[in-house]
């Protein structure tokens, strides 16, 4: 039981997972009906629940940016992505004689996830066979990817009327929103795609060493295409969510910042910057802190001007508690507790 | 444990600079070090002795504040001390060099020599001055070198006498040199050993780590052997036979490694075998002139020639690392192209790096990842090799190659040198190439892997797989090929038979060249 519970210490996972239950902790204090939740038309309502939909975008974004990050790069145009992948799927909606109709939804959503994977093809393409450094290449479809969502909804925020389409963003299955199964859809896609294959391994592998991974044959240029691809895919899918939600594409606003949002859950859960071992576990961590904390700012009461502030320094805080000095310190500090209590556990 | 005995110190320096006491150390699942003592003298040249994983960079480690220990106590100049980073190491005297060269190749000469403490005016770096002091270090050691010029231009030698430059330039007591020699020739070994002896008259403790026992029998006054993380003992270096020594050190008889001249003399013997691989003009510009090849079944061709004398240029061309922009090439016959890894791969070639660290292993994978990792990229990403057969395989070369620590799981970056080696070898022999090229499999490596890893290339020869061999020790290069190919100024200068070369022949070979035995080459490029 010790020894699994000092695995457990010293689990990358320990700080993201402490992090979420004092901020569990914190909301129950400041509201005693946090954790309740309602059946209400059978469909369930409360904090929680509202933390995994709106949540969602977010996760299916870092999940993405974490076979992104994984191979050393990171995508700065997801948030872009999501704007363009409403716009289209509204513009289409907007120009159909019938909205509604389940088959022109269908073709929204199908078209914005096309568009999506072109996008994607296009950072791919830029980082694989240019070697044009990720943050830069990607930078180009941040700034230029808004600029062509307003080219699709002319200036304009497109606002439909399509109740299909709004099932996406704020509909329930067998009581649960939509969105959550979205998210749990893309993130087993993900580890199914990348742990039950040898894909993970490969990626890591370019991650860590890309010139010993080339040696050894790995073809990292298409292992490129493929997480940059993957991660456009999922900024598209989490522009649907997010535009079905409001009904509105507002080539502005969609998904602005869920970039540092992602690239922050991916760094929370425990997956170093520098490329190499991931863990979507952790990621799927990061983002549920990353939402929680959002909720938390209206529970406690913090005025919207300081959520900003407030945001930040609680990302401070966990990546302090994740930096190597304090691991090391926290490293010792067991070790000496190990010995104080007998020397098997040291050997262990 | 039973203290082992103690040879006296020295004379004139009777008190120890450093002194290490009941040093243990672990790592998880390893005990790199068990109550290991060490002391070094001041004047003194101290040799550290032992295979991969004895614990002897683990040791350097615990002295120079990278690893903190778990027990014991180190004093240094009699007080009690515990570094926490190498900087407080540095500043209290102790300096390093390590195996493998860490400069920073995008800096120039002088600013790698003075990085840390540069000459400062008006808040900035004084660039003038800078240049001048690291002019005066490179000059008090003897060496040509720009100090303006960046350092990524020059060869590893160089950069490794730099290192040292470096780390003699701060008021060392306690110089450590680890594996300094391993990419310098013999001139420049002649030169380092000028300077350590000079360093030696001024009272500065040297160790002095390597794996060439000429070496250590020439400079060193005194030998520690470590052996499995512990103390075999403290000899002084004349009192010390070197079969004694080698004894110690791997705790068993030693194979003989003139069995395996025989044997491949034996298979030598056998000849006529069929041609593997065939290369006609093949060349690359500013990297290798256009040479012929040719490669059999079952032959050890061995590559010898200086550093950038082409010996590693042509191994990359045919392992698919670089692209040749000449010459025309067929593997059994088939015209092929290898113009990526993964082609010369396909093709059944595989070309293990010199540069072990930077282009071979991936450090923070497993051993069993590591392992796979070629073999795996092979059968693509949707056909993942079952997890029982990755454990089987990484287990089965875990066996074959004595890799330790023993564990699949463990992270290559934990392992020792020479087990990194040979983790990249089995990567290699687990996608069965036909030909496999090995550049310096045995740099930096200990005596006891360097036995395995030559007998492991002749029996993989006796069983058909055609082997390139390039190493800086012509006595590995004459015992293991059946050919020899001397590379000298981007140029394949003979390409001779295995028959009656000796080391000194093809040193001659590699100083001088010997145009009469290659008389087509010779009329090739008049025409």
């Amino acid at each position: 039981m010790n020894a699994a519970l000092a695995r457990f210490v010293s689990s990358r996972l320990f700080w993201p997972i402490v992090m979420l239950l004092v901020l569990f902790l914190i909301n129950v204090v400041a509201f005693p009906g946090f954790f309740t939740i309602t059946v209400r038309d059978g469909n369930l309502y409360g904090s929680l629940i509202d933390i995994l939909r709106n949540g969602a975008p977010t996760l299916i974004i870092a999940v993405g940016m974490t076979l992104v990050i994984a191979t050393r790069g990171i995508d700065l145009s997801v948030g872009a992505v999501c704007a363009i992948s409403g716009a289209v799927a509204c513009s289409i909606l907007l120009g159909a004689s019938d909205p509604a109709h389940p088959g022109t939804v269908a073709v929204a959503v199908l078209t914005a996830i096309a568009v999506g994977l072109v996008c994607g093809l296009w950072n791919g393409f830029l980082v694989s066979v240019f070697g044009i450094q990720p943050i830069i290449a990607t930078l180009i479809l941040m700034t230029a990817g808004r600029g062509i969502a307003m080219l699709i909804t002319e200036g304009q925020i497109l606002t439909v009327n399509s109740p299909p389409f709004k099932v996406l963003g704020a509909g329930f299955w067998f009581g649960i929103p939509v969105a959550v199964y979205l998210g749990v859809f893309v993130f087993v896609i993900a580890a199914v795609l990348t742990r039950r294959t040898a894909l993970g391994m490969l990626i890591e592998s370019v991650g860590i060493n890309p010139e010993a991974s080339r040696q050894a044959g790995v073809r990292a240029r298409v292992l490129l295409f493929a997480v940059y691809t993957f991660c456009a895919l999922c900024a598209a899918v989490a522009g649907l969510i997010l535009t079905a939600n409001t009904m509105a594409a507002d080539a502005n606003n969609t998904g602005l910042f869920i970039e540092l949002d992602a690239i922050l859950a991916v760094v929370i859960g425990g997956t170093s910057l520098a490329g190499g071992r991931y863990s979507l576990t952790g990621t799927l961590i990061g983002a549920l802190v990353i939402q929680t904390l959002v909720t938390t700012v209206y529970t406690v009461g913090i005025p919207p001007i300081a959520t900003m502030v407030f945001k930040a320094a609680v990302v401070t805080v966990v990546c302090l508690l994740q930096s190597p000095t304090t691991t090391e310190a926290f490293g010792s500090f067991r070790k000496r507790l190990a010995l104080r209590s007998g020397k098997g556990v040291a050997a262990a | 444990m039973t203290e082992p005995t103690r040879p006296p110190a020295p004379a004139d320096h009777p008190e120890p600079v450093v002194e290490m006491t009941d040093i243990s150390i672990s790592f998880p699942g390893v005990k790199a070090l068990d109550a290991v003592s060490f002391r070094m003298f001041p004047g003194e040249v101290h040799s550290l002795m032992g295979e991969n994983g004895a614990g002897k960079s683990t040791l350097i480690k615990a002295l120079t504040g990278v690893y903190p220990i778990d027990t014991g106590t180190i004093l240094l100049g009699g007080t009690s001390v515990q570094f926490h980073t190498t900087a407080q190491a540095q500043d209290a005297g102790i300096s390093t060099v390590y195996q493998e060269v860490n400069l920073l190749p995008n800096l120039s000469v002088a600013e790698n020599i003075m990085l840390g403490r540069e000459p400062r005016r008006f808040g900035g770096i004084d660039v003038r001055r800078m240049k001048g002091q690291a002019a005066e270090v490179l000059a008090g050691l003897g060496l040509d070198v720009d100090p303006g010029a960046l350092l990524g231009s020059h060869s590893l030698a160089i950069q490794q006498l730099i290192a040292i430059a470096r780390a003699i330039n701060v008021d060392a007591r306690v110089l450590i040199l680890d594996e300094p020699t391993s990419s310098l020739d013999a001139d420049e070994v002649a030169e380092l050993f000028r300077i350590i002896r000079a360093l030696k008259e001024s009272g500065v403790a040297i160790l002095f780590v390597s794996h060439f026992l000429d070496q250590v029998y020439e400079i060193a006054d005194r030998l520690t052997v470590l052996r499995n993380g512990r103390l075999v003992g403290e000899y002084l270096t004349p009192d010390l036979l070197r079969i004694d020594l080698v004894q110690k050190m791997i705790g068993k008889e030693i194979a003989t490694l003139e069995d395996l001249e025989q044997r491949v003399r034996e298979d030598a013997a056998a000849g006529d075998a069929t041609v593997f691989l065939r290369a006609r003009g093949l060349g690359r510009k500013g990297a290798v002139a256009p040479l012929d090849l040719t490669v059999h079944e079952g032959e050890v061709i061995g590559f010898a020639g200086l550093l950038g004398s082409g010996r590693t240029e042509i191994a990359r061309l045919l392992g698919g690392v670089d692209r040749a922009d000449s010459g025309e090439l067929t593997v059994r016959g088939e015209a092929h192209r290898l113009r990526t890894p993964r082609q010369a791969l396909s093709a059944r070639i595989a070309y293990s790096s010199e540069n072990r660290r930077t282009e071979g292993i991936v450090d923070e994978l497993t051993v069993r990842d590591n392992i796979i990792l070629a073999l795996q990229s092979d059968r693509g990403w949707l056909r993942p090799i079952p997890k029982k057969r990755q454990q089987e395989l990484a287990e089965s070369y875990i066996q074959a190659l004595n890799i330790r620590p023993a564990n699949p799981d463990a992270l290559v970056r934990n392992l020792s040198g020479g087990n990194q080696q040979k983790v990249l070898l089995a990567r290699w022999l687990a996608v069965a190439p036909r030909l496999l090229i090995l550049d310096e499999p045995t740099r930096g490596i200990d005596i006891g892997a360097k036995a395995e890893i030559q007998k492991l290339v002749v029996s993989l020869a006796e069983n058909g797989m055609s082997v390139v061999y390039i190493s800086a020790e012509l006595e590995e290069v004459l015992r293991l090929s059946h050919r020899v190919v001397v590379m000298r100024d981007r140029e394949m200068v003979a390409d001779l038979p295995n028959d009656d070369l000796t080391v000194d022949s093809l040193l001659a070979l590699i100083a001088e060249g010997d145009q009469t035995e290659l008389p087509g080459h010779e009329s090739g490029e008049r025409a």
